[in-house]
């Protein structure tokens, strides 16, 4: 049976195929290195250092410098962990990173191959990086470890709900599933212009999805010291990171794809469509940069508190307006009108969330400041 | 993917490529662990082994108990990850239903199913289960 399956596939296709998924491992490879030397110039920017400027023009040599490093390193295995775990998490983690990236198109035609449950398979797929970190936390027998391991899976979890209401809903306006129909449905107008609501969720979920400050709790340094890679080094520790920053990479595309409007652009045809692709997912990752600079990391219980009465209730009213909207074919205005009331909600939360304990703390201040004000004259007048 | 497409070529060629991207990837993965081991130092000491605690020796219990509190989450996650299997091919197909064949059901059968679990979401906050247990 199993042969008879695999007869239909010719012997040419079959090559094709890997030596794609070699060379799609090659550019990834590539991209992370960028995107680590970017990371670091856009992060010192931000404050006022210079990052990287030794190795190389600019720095540019810094991420290679930085792989040889990690490889040369030695890679310790402690003692008491459970041996095969603390191997095989790694690989999991970076294989589930990796297999998305079958389907993700960067133009009609530069994919290895492309999908009809396209969006379905990538969501699929990336819940199975959570495994692979828990494994981690459990396999390194380290208290931290297990520690962020359950975090990570409390985390991911939560914020995976979001991921897939949004994407639902995307499909929903493309009535596909298929990646390329759902960029070729954004011809008239990309989706951002009626789901920005959509778009922002989709922003948010994706940084916690990633584990990207300012949702890096599960492996939050100054608490938990590196959380399942605690105990991790040199090789295995270095797949870790390769695995975040192609996951990094991952959501960023997917948000070009699903709301930006994929490869679509003026002036570039054909496969050149992909310098319009690429472009748009950089300035995605300097936005993410950006709030890695800007944001103070969340403690867990406002994380979780987040996730669910937030993110959860509002994607699912996305799901609800984007249904009604096609149902009852009202024009694209409307679906704008609720999603940009959806989205000033959230906005709302999120601004009286972070400005309300700063506000306290000024008020405060500023009692305090005119309380001594008003003893210092008194005090210097009983004085004379 | 409607039924009159589907054949055992295509059906093939798509998840052929989906698992061969699984070994290549462990192949990469294999080949930079393989250069690592033959490269990098191996100079293992018991203390170079023991497990990372701050610095001081570790309490004898590596795994001890930790308060999972997130257990009821993950139940919460579960019926909203089914819910998620059901909502995807509704997704794609309710308004070929409407417009085909003038159903309606479909559209009103799903808000009926997302307005029930608005209300498991809703019972479930008043509950208290989305608090962080002390």
């Amino acid at each position: 049976m199993l042969e008879a399956i695999l007869l239909t596939i010719s012997l040419d296709d079959f090559i094709w195929i890997i030596v794609g998924l070699f060379a799609m491992f090659t550019c990834l490879s590539i991209v992370v290195l960028s995107l680590t030397w970017l990371e670091r110039k856009v992060l010192g920017r931000l404050q006022l250092r210079l990052g990287p400027t030794r190795t190389g023009p600019m720095g540019l040599m810094q991420p290679i410098a930085d792989a040889l490093k990690l490889i040369l390193k030695e890679d310790i295995v402690p003692a008491s962990s459970e041996k095969a775990l603390f191997w095989v998490a790694p690989v999991i983690v970076v294989i589930s990173a990796f297999m998305i990236w079958v389907t993700i198109p960067g133009t009609q035609t530069a994919v290895i191959q492309n999908l009809d449950l396209g969006l379905f398979y990538i969501i699929a797929f990336s819940v199975i990086g959570i495994l692979g970190l828990v494994l981690a936390g459990w396999g390194s027998a380290n208290k931290y470890g297990t520690l962020g391991g359950l975090r990570a899976a409390a985390q991911l979890i939560s914020y995976e709900i979001p991921i897939i209401m949004v994407a639902i809903s995307v499909a929903m306006l493309a009535q596909s599933l298929d990646l390329r129909e759902i960029v070729d449905g954004q011809n008239d107008y990309i989706y951002v212009f009626v789901q920005p609501l959509g778009l922002v969720l989709f922003f948010i979920a994706g940084l916690a999805e990633v584990g990207r400050t300012p949702f890096d709790i599960y492996f939050a340094e100054s608490e938990i010291v590196g959380g399942p890679f605690v105990e991790y080094s040199g090789a295995h520790w270095s797949v870790f990171f390769l695995a975040e920053y192609i996951n990094t990479f991952a959501i960023a595309a997917l948000m070009v794809i699903l709301f930006l409007g994929g490869w679509s652009g003026p002036v570039l045809s054909g496969n050149w469509e992909i310098i319009w692709f690429l472009g748009k997912v950089y300035v995605v990752i300097m936005v993410i940069f950006w709030v890695r600079g800007t944001f103070p990391r969340l403690r867990i219980d406002q994380l979780m508190a987040f996730a669910w009465k937030v993110m959860v209730p509002m994607s699912f009213l996305s799901v609800v307006m984007t249904a009604v909207y096609q149902f009852y074919d009202w024009p694209a205005w409307s679906l704008t009108a609720m999603s940009s009331a959806g989205l000033a909600v959230v906005g709302l939360l999120i601004f009286k969330k972070m400005t309300a304990p700063s506000k306290l703390v000024a008020e405060v201040k500023a009692r305090r400041e005119a309380l001594e004000a008003q003893r210092r004259p008194a005090a210097s007048g009983g004085g004379d | 993917m409607t039924p009159d497409t589907f054949s055992v070529e295509l059906f093939t060629q798509n998840w052929t490529a989906v698992a061969l991207s699984a070994v290549v990837a462990a192949m990469a993965i294999g080949g930079m662990f393989a250069a690592s081991r033959m490269l990098s130092a191996r100079r293992h000491s018991e203390e170079k082994l023991t497990t990372y605690e701050c610095g001081i020796p570790p309490s004898p219990y590596t795994w001890s108990n930790i308060n999972v509190r997130f257990y009821i989450f993950a139940i919460l996650f579960l019926i909203f990850d089914v819910e998620a299997v059901f909502l995807f091919p509704w997704a794609v197909i309710f308004m070929q239903e409407k417009i085909n064949e003038a159903n309606t059901l479909p559209f009103y059968a799903m808000m009926m199913f997302l307005g029930v679990l608005a209300f498991a979401i809703i019972y479930a906050w008043k509950k208290g289960v989305l608090e962080w247990q002390k």
